[in-house]
């Protein structure tokens, strides 16, 4: 103890010395200080990118934070991957992908794809992948909502007891480039998800210690990891250099990336300001206002798939009850939204007009037709008309720890000058953990802030899996059988088309029963350092890794 | 003396199972459920939430809870977070990096902080012991969060005297030294206060009287005689302090981006991981016992009138 403390003093005034001498020697104290600068001490060709801590294992569905998320998006391919300008998917490995049915897939991949390990990928390399994330006694957390759509799922993930299989029935290896998939019913999103990371094939080295290689993941992405510097460093860094052998069309014109782990995005954005870190994917809400000053042509701004919504306790007697969606109609065009997101968000955010974002197909300006135009005198109206507000007052609810509270209040603000002063108020729960329980536990009586942002880009990420009755994230309750019948018809279209304009018609129905509320699309602010140029954010929100250039 | 450090000793006993259980306790009662928490909006896998609750036995009344969780820790295991990482790992990463913080704040306070209240109490009325009064007043009526980002954008950011903000994990003690100057400068103004204040005191006590009346030199009267006996309110304030910097530094931690304990403990508690929580706040614990031992003991040392049997 005492040795390595006395080592760190040395490398403390060893340190002090060295960033005197920079000061000394430099015309610009501000680049150089702490003897590193921009890229601070990375090998030549890398740039820094601000990230936290991964919170699990890195496996490919262990995933659900950005932590986790963006070391298996630099070390992985999957079949496709997404445009970064359009979020589009695109494929990678994927040779073709056929169906006629939309239940019933034939995949073939293309050759010549390899492993960081120099093992070749084959069709084995996908389907034991995926039967292993399907196991719930492997206990990966974004196991359910991606393979629950293939056949077999239930008895590798049962409700209760342990899984009777280990390997999900609906997928089968034809030959070493080709591997069927059959799903428990038509999916006609299934195409677009295949982007996910979740569906990233595993070398054999894998199944040997899962948890070991958590620690260091041997992937076949454009990265592979950099053990010679520091690989993943917990607590402190992850860093990847550019893989040779990389066969995708994507090739990094880095040559590494170090994910440096910040503990907020205020001391993050403090390093990018100073030069310290090359790229930044949040700005923190303390310089919202002042970040395109601040850092000029380096600053970003990038639509994200993302929505931000007020939804209703439709389990709840007062809500539920028949006649309240005219409530509910009149309280979405009580809401001033281009105002609101003028002031909050000094104008970047898009009001919605839609549950869905812009760029995913279906996507339209009018579909929710008058509900998400701000019209006072109909608002109050039809608040009058449906009977009132139940209880008399609406609360919405949010979490204290997190950006909301600023916008729920203004939310309000805007339906006490149309409806009535007093007739609105925030609910502020004083964590997200609490108020994520009465929400998913049906214990709401008021309104509360919810958001989604997409996976994939297709109608149903954003609707089924919201809005038909039981599924996983209907925190509302909501149930209408109209809803229900087109979106099962919609989800099993065997054409695209026809799929999006059968959930277009299920929205005609969300908007006359207004089981939540669109508010507005968020909008993605980053920046960069002055040591890399190109760098975009896609509209997933994550930087595209492969595209930055170091000067 | 070597019987009253033993008898102190043993009385941490109760007192360590005691604060673990009340604060198993407390995490216990938090309410909400961490492992759907960890799911963010999205809907929860509620098979994954099943196995995750089984494996870290939370369908248990809390006696059994903290039962396991005291029986492991009794055979050196802190237990393990929810992401299957040891919390001995998370304790081992964070103390050490805490620790220097702590250091660097508590060496200033002690040096600048003794010095400024020894300089104000010599010359009570004077134009030095004013200066330091209203600036001691000025540091104790900023925030922690204004003083620590103005220092941060103006002596780290603009003129580059200090670095910025230290690297997540391993900071050195370089890039320390601003927060560690933050975080003590609401302590030093206490202690500059303390000192003062209990120097002007002593002056007038008998033993000074007679110390000066017998010829000693002024330098020797003030170290040897004034000095030493009014360091006893200093040094109790000083290690109940040294406890609040390591763990109270949150805010300071979150600006500098000095990744220690007390951002440790505090998301540890926003994600209701009892054992992380428990782990620290027990070493934590632990140092304020030992700290508080000390004190007593540098009494003793400090006035020849104290004498423990």
């Amino acid at each position: 103890m005492r040795g390595t403390t006395r080592v760190k003093w040395v490398v403390g005034v060893a340190v002090l010395g060295l960033a005197a001498t920079a000061c000394g020697s430099s015309d610009d104290k501000k680049d150089d200080k702490g003897g590193g600068g921009g890229s601070n001490g990375l090998p030549a060709g890398y740039y820094s990118a601000y990230s936290t801590e991964p919170q699990n294992p890195l496996q490919p569905a262990n995933s659900n934070e950005n932590g986790g998320f963006y070391p298996l998006q630099l070390m992985f391919r999957g079949l496709y991957t997404y445009d970064s300008k359009t979020g589009q998917p695109v494929p990678a490995m994927a040779e073709s992908v056929e169906s006629t049915d939309s239940i019933n897939y034939t995949v073939k991949i293309k050759s010549g794809w390899t492993f960081h390990n120099g093992e070749p990928v084959t069709a084995k390399s996908y389907v034991d992948a995926w039967n292993w994330g399907a196991v719930s006694t492997n206990k990966q957390i974004n196991a359910s909502p991606w393979f629950e759509k293939i056949e077999g799922y239930e008895a590798t993930h049962p409700k209760e007891g342990e899984p009777t299989s280990k390997e999900l029935s609906g997928l089968k290896v034809v030959d070493d480039k080709t591997f069927t998939i059959k799903l428990v019913q038509a999916y006609s999103s299934f195409k677009a998800s295949l982007g996910y990371v979740v569906y990233s094939p595993l070398p054999q080295e894998f199944f040997k210690d899962p948890a070991k290689y958590g620690e260091a993941p041997i992937g076949n992405g454009p990265f592979q990891l950099d053990t010679a510097n520091g690989g993943w460093n917990h607590k402190k860094s992850l860093t990847v250099k550019k893989y040779d052998k990389y066969a995708g069309t994507d090739k990094p014109k880095s040559n590494g990336v170090q994910l440096q782990f910040y503990t907020s995005y205020d001391a993050g954005y403090t390093a990018l300001r100073d030069n310290k870190l090359d790229v930044i994917d949040q700005i923190p809400t303390s310089a919202i206002g002042s970040f395109k000053k601040d850092l000029g042509e380096r600053a970003i701004e990038a639509p994200q798939f993302s929505i931000q919504k007020i939804g209703f306790p439709l389990y709840d007697a007062g809500w539920g009850a028949p006649g309240k969606e005219k409530v509910r109609q009149g309280l979405s065009m009580a809401i001033d939204r281009a105002s609101i997101v003028k002031a909050i968000y000094k104008g970047a955010e898009q009001p919605a007009t839609d549950w869905l974002a812009p760029n995913i197909p279906g996507y339209s300006k009018d579909i929710t037709g008058e509900l998400t135009k701000y019209d006072p005198v109909k608002a109050k109206q039809l608040v009058k008309d449906g009977g009132g507000i139940p209880g008399g007052k609406l609360t919405i609810a949010t979490n204290a720890d997190g950006p909301h509270k600023e916008w729920v209040t203004a939310v309000c603000n805007s339906i006490n000058e149309v409806i009535g002063q007093g007739s609105c108020e925030p609910k502020l729960y004083p964590e997200f953990g609490v108020a994520r329980k009465d929400i998913s536990g049906k214990k709401m009586t008021g309104a509360y802030r919810t958001g989604w942002r997409g996976d994939y880009p297709f109608p149903d990420n954003f609707l089924a899996d919201i809005y038909q009755t039981g599924a996983a994230s209907n925190d509302a309750g909501y149930s209408s059988p109209i809803f229900d019948d087109l979106a099962k018809r919609a989800s099993a279209a065997s054409d695209q088309t026809e799929a999006i304009k059968l959930w277009q018609d299920a929205e005609r129905q969300l908007a006359k029963d207004v089981p939540s509320i669109p508010l507005w699309y968020y909008v993605t602010k980053g920046g960069s350092s002055t040591k890399v140029s190109n760098v975009q954010i896609d509209p997933y929100g994550n930087p595209v890794w492969t595209e930055v250039t170091v000067k | 003396m070597g019987r009253y450090v033993v008898r102190r000793l043993l009385q941490m006993i109760p007192v360590f199972i005691g604060t673990t259980f009340l604060i198993y306790y407390m995490v216990y009662q938090l309410g909400g459920d961490p492992i759907s928490a960890m799911f963010g909006d999205k809907g929860a896998d509620p098979v994954f939430v099943r196995l995750k609750r089984e494996e870290f036995h939370l369908n248990d009344p809390l006696i059994v809870q903290y039962w396991y969780y005291i029986t492991d820790l009794l055979q050196g295991n802190f237990g393990t977070s929810f992401n299957g990482r040891p919390v001995s790992e998370e304790l081992k990463r964070a103390f050490p990096v805490s620790i220097r913080l702590a250091v660097i704040a508590f060496a200033i306070e002690v040096v600048i902080g003794v010095g400024l209240g020894l300089l104000s109490g010599l010359r009570r009325g004077k134009l030095a012991d004013t200066l330091v009064l209203a600036g001691t007043l000025v540091v104790i009526s900023i925030p922690v969060f204004v003083l620590g980002t103005i220092a941060q954008f103006w002596l780290g950011s603009e003129w580059g005297i200090f670095e910025a903000t230290a690297s997540v994990g391993d900071p050195t003690w370089s890039q320390l030294v601003l927060p560690g100057l933050v975080l003590g400068s609401l302590s030093l103004a206490f202690v500059a206060r303390l000192t003062r204040t209990s120097v002007a005191e002593n002056m007038r006590a008998d033993y000074v009287r007679t110390a000066t009346a017998k010829g000693l030199p002024r330098r020797r009267v003030v170290t040897r005689h004034l000095l030493r006996n009014s360091l006893i309110p200093v040094v109790t304030f000083l290690g109940a302090d040294l406890g609040a910097l390591m763990a109270g530094a949150i805010v300071t931690e979150g600006i500098f981006n000095v990744d220690g304990v007390g951002r440790l403990i505090y998301l540890a508690v926003t994600k209701h991981e009892s054992s992380t929580v428990v782990g620290a706040v027990a070493a934590l614990v632990m140092i304020y016992l030992v700290m508080n031992l000390i004190v007593d003991l540098l009494y003793a040392v400090l006035d020849p009138r104290i004498r423990y049997a």
